[in-house]
């Protein structure tokens, strides 16, 4: 099973990635030993846990020829919401998970909603709601972080079972839900028919709505995830969170393959581009390059990675 | 003997080691029609792209004039005299007109220099446009934008591009692919022209009786090598073929074993604003009705609006006697009426798909398990379907856009098939596909129809439609002009009816 998904991978010609993910590691293995430790690869994964989910989420949609602007401020809303549930001896840790989730999954309905029934392109629509969110996010928190909240939800984004941050456990998680759905069921199969030909998947009598639907749905859903883990990590609701994080989401779909024409890419390949800007700015930090630098560094992996994918492309011709 | 004009001599050329061209030869006479033919991938547009400098060949020699062409760049080959008109008009559609007629040439035509060229006055080229335009007796304002122009018009405007840029040699990919039949008599009137002037004409066409009328050469390609070269008045259209093909093609049409059932799909009284109205017909099981008309009559349009992809104005529909309001494709194929679209790359397929996936996409949620993708029972599926419509594919995981055109028509057929339909309505089903696939899709249409589907075919090649068709529906202009049998149809009765 493995080696089938390999070699369509391979022969699918988008192996670049790996291998540029593979000789970075190992680069970075030698000439910093404190690079492959496992309490820094900890820090990795805590660290990419939150541009991961986002990443799944938009890969959904940019695979369905869509894209989502939208997605920080869905962090923004969705960790309001769920901070105004989890202080402390109020309401079980359902209470606010459930709330956080739903608001992400209503937010993500309405996106796709309007994209459907409008007819305007999503970049324009998911835009207008970024900045919907993003007062909305405002509003309920009434401009204040929302703070003091339980223990048992802090531990979502700083707890650890047998030694392994929680984060990271969310996200193994949704990595493996997420590749089901995509690769194994009937919605994953429609996604790629209407990003690769939305007429065609029309006339196949593919509920083209109804798909769009559902992926900005589930991508609310994943945001909220993410929005919940940003919140319980640094311990409070903050409206103001989230900002710019649909930038790096979308790049790491890119960066992994995802074409933003729509009907190819991959959770794997979203992954590792996720692992990739997290590998990079850690390094970046290990050898003490400034985060000024390290974003003229990620610009130009993002370019490098697309331009590496067209060169294939056209050799395969 | 008229002199000739350019001469290609051992031409080759290969990608990553694949031949696409083997010593292919031309001899090419001043003031002639010589219509290149070929089945899809014998290596006409790489010879074609050679020839205009888009491509280098490997090796060969081309002598254009007398002298060594060679070949570096397009421009140099359009300073020379070699012109291309290009199946797909590679036009700026915000250009107007005459911008477009002299793109990249504006500083010659209006014979400007220094500081002053860089000021565009659009009054010269425009006189010189019209000029060009009235020559060629065609009614196109230059100063229009080339975006609210149709496909014949912009074929005018490429002309004139051509001629003003005396040209010698035009190459004509497919010219007629997607213009009316009125709109052929004009483009052959200016064919004619041209060559009582003397420019050469390399024409390239799959359409058989445009060939035999208007050229005078025809060459023959076949994987890639020369066949031969022969005077048209030599060739018939049988002898044609067997040479594209490599073997005698006894029969184009298969028989009709004439069993037809009861009356599965009827229609009262379509309509649709602007585009039909009035259509009455029904089509009986293990029939094929076929639709003619001229382009833009609204064959396609009543296909639509019965699939669900465009909204009924009025009308009722009825399968096996029950009215039913369709209102999307999904509703179609789940009352069982299947589609395969004019427009393949449109509206057939998923390009980036694989053939597999393609194959199941109408039928998907008959291979599943709950939410999943049931992996085995689409496996069986995929591949007896494969087998049975003979499919070449190098695997069911070969991406649907690297299949000859025939082949993707049988991957849409075989997904519209899967959807098990009562009635089949095929839009052109045979565009775009080889002469060699053209037969093997005619004996899959037969024998659907033989095992009770209800078919009804759109074409606008008339010896299709008189081959398949039990009973033929003429359109024009949105109006049903007449309902044909088959005993009493021809090739004059139809064009009759067309134009009524």
């Amino acid at each position: 099973m493995n080696e089938k998904l390999n070699s369509r991978y391979l022969k699918s010609g988008r192996y670049g990635i790996f291998l540029a993910f593979a000789i970075i590691c190992i680069g970075l293995a030698l000439s910093t030993p404190r690079f492959f430790t496992v309490p820094n690869l900890m820090i990795i994964g805590t660290q990419v846990s939150i541009n991961a989910l986002l990443a799944f989420g938009v890969t959904f949609v940019i695979i369905t020829g869509g894209i989502d602007l939208s997605l920080g401020s869905m962090v923004a809303v969705t960790g309001v919401v769920a901070a105004t549930f989890a202080h402390p001896d109020t309401y079980p840790l359902a209470v606010p998970l459930l709330a956080g989730l739903g608001a992400g999954l209503l937010f993500g309905a309405f996106n796709g909603f309007v994209v459907t029934k409008s007819k305007v392109p999503p970049f324009i629509v998911t835009l207008g709601t970024m900045t919907i969110g993003r007062g909305l996010a405002l509003i309920l928190s009434k401009g204040r972080p929302v703070s003091n909240l339980s223990d048992p939800f802090n531990f979502i984004g700083g707890g650890n079972v047998f030694g392994i941050p929680f984060p990271i456990i969310i996200l193994i998680i949704a990595f493996l839900v997420c590749s089901v759905i995509l690769k194994k069921t009937v919605l994953g199969r429609y996604m790629y028919a209407v990003g690769g030909n939305e007429p065609a998947a029309r006339a196949s009598g593919i509920g083209v709505n109804r798909v769009k639907i559902w992926v900005y749905t589930i991508c609310g859903i994943l945001s909220a995830l993410g929005g919940i883990l940003l919140t319980s990590r640094i311990t409070t609701g903050q409206p103001n969170a989230g900002a710019g994080f649909e930038l790096d989401a979308i790049a790491a779909a890119i960066i992994g393959g995802t074409s933003t024409s729509g009907g190819t890419g991959t959770m794997t390949g979203t992954l590792i581009g996720a692992l990739l800007i997290g590998v990079i700015s850690n390094s970046l930090d290990l050898l003490n390059v400034t985060s000024y630098y390290q974003q003229v560094v990620m610009g130009i992996i993002i370019i490098g990675a697309v331009v590496l994918d067209s060169a294939g492309k056209k050799e395969r011709g | 003997m008229a002199e000739t004009i350019l001469r290609v001599k051992q031409l080759s050329k290969a990608f990553s080691g694949i031949k696409a061209l083997d010593n292919v030869q031309l001899d090419l006479k001043k003031g002639e029609v010589h219509a290149l033919m070929g089945e899809n991938g014998a290596g006409k547009s790489t010879f074609m792209k050679i020839l205009v400098g888009l491509l280098a060949p490997d090796s060969g020699e081309m002598i254009f004039e007398g002298s060594h062409l060679e070949n570096s760049n397009v421009s140099e080959t359009l300073k020379k005299g070699i012109s291309m008109i290009h199946q797909e008009m590679l036009v700026i559609p915000e250009l107007t007109v005459a911008q477009n007629i002299f793109l990249g040439r504006e500083k010659e035509v209006t014979r400007r220099s220094g500081w002053s060229s860089l000021w565009l006055d659009d009054s010269e080229i425009n006189k010189k446009a019209a000029e060009l335009l009235k020559q060629m007796g065609v009614s196109i304002d230059p100063e229009a934008r080339m975006k609210f122009l149709s496909v014949a018009q912009m074929q005018m405007v490429e002309i004139a591009k051509a001629i003003s840029n005396n040209a010698k040699v035009i190459i004509m990919d497919e010219p007629t692919s997607a213009i009316s039949d009125r709109e052929v008599a004009t483009l052959f009137g200016i064919i004619r022209e041209l060559k009582a002037r003397g420019v050469s004409i390399i024409y390239i066409s799959h359409k058989m009786d445009e060939i035999f009328e208007i050229s005078d050469t025809i060459t023959v390609l076949r994987d890639g090598k020369y066949i031969a070269t022969k005077a048209a008045s030599e060739l018939d259209s049988n002898s044609l073929i067997a040479m594209m093909v490599g073997r005698e093609i006894s029969q184009m049409f298969p028989e009709s074993a004439g069993n037809h059932g009861e009356v599965v799909l009827s229609v009262h009284n379509l309509s649709s604003k602007g585009k039909f109205s009035d259509i009455h017909f029904q089509v009986r099981s293990g029939e094929i009705l076929g639709l003619a008309g001229l382009m833009g009559a609204g064959r396609t349009e009543i296909a639509r609006a019965i699939f669900g992809l465009d909204p009924l104005e009025n009308g009722e529909i009825k399968i096996r006697n029950l009215s039913v309001r369709i209102q999307s494709p999904q509703d179609a194929i789940s009352k069982g009426i299947g589609y395969v679209s004019e427009d393949r790359k449109g509206w057939g397929f998923i390009p980036d798909m694989s053939v597999a996936d393609n194959i199941i996409l109408s039928s998907l949620r008959q291979h599943r398990k709950g939410i999943f993708i049931d992996e085995k029972s689409e496996e069986l599926t995929v591949n007896r379907i494969i087998s049975e419509l003979r499919i070449k594919t190098s695997g069911t995981d070969q991406k649907a856009v690297h299949l000859s055109g025939g082949n993707q028509q049988k991957v849409v057929i075989g997904k519209v098939l899967l959807a098990s339909p009562e009635i089949v309505i095929l839009d052109e089903p045979t565009r775009g596909v080889d002469v060699g696939a053209k037969v093997e899709i005619y004996k899959l249409i037969r024998n659907l129809a033989e095992k009770g589907i209800a078919i009804i075919m759109i074409s606008s090649e008339l010896p299709e439609i008189l081959g398949m068709s039990d009973r033929i529906l003429v359109l024009s202009k949105g109006r049903q002009t007449a309902m044909l049998s088959k005993e009493e149809a021809t090739q004059e009765l139809i064009m009759k009816y067309a134009v009524a």
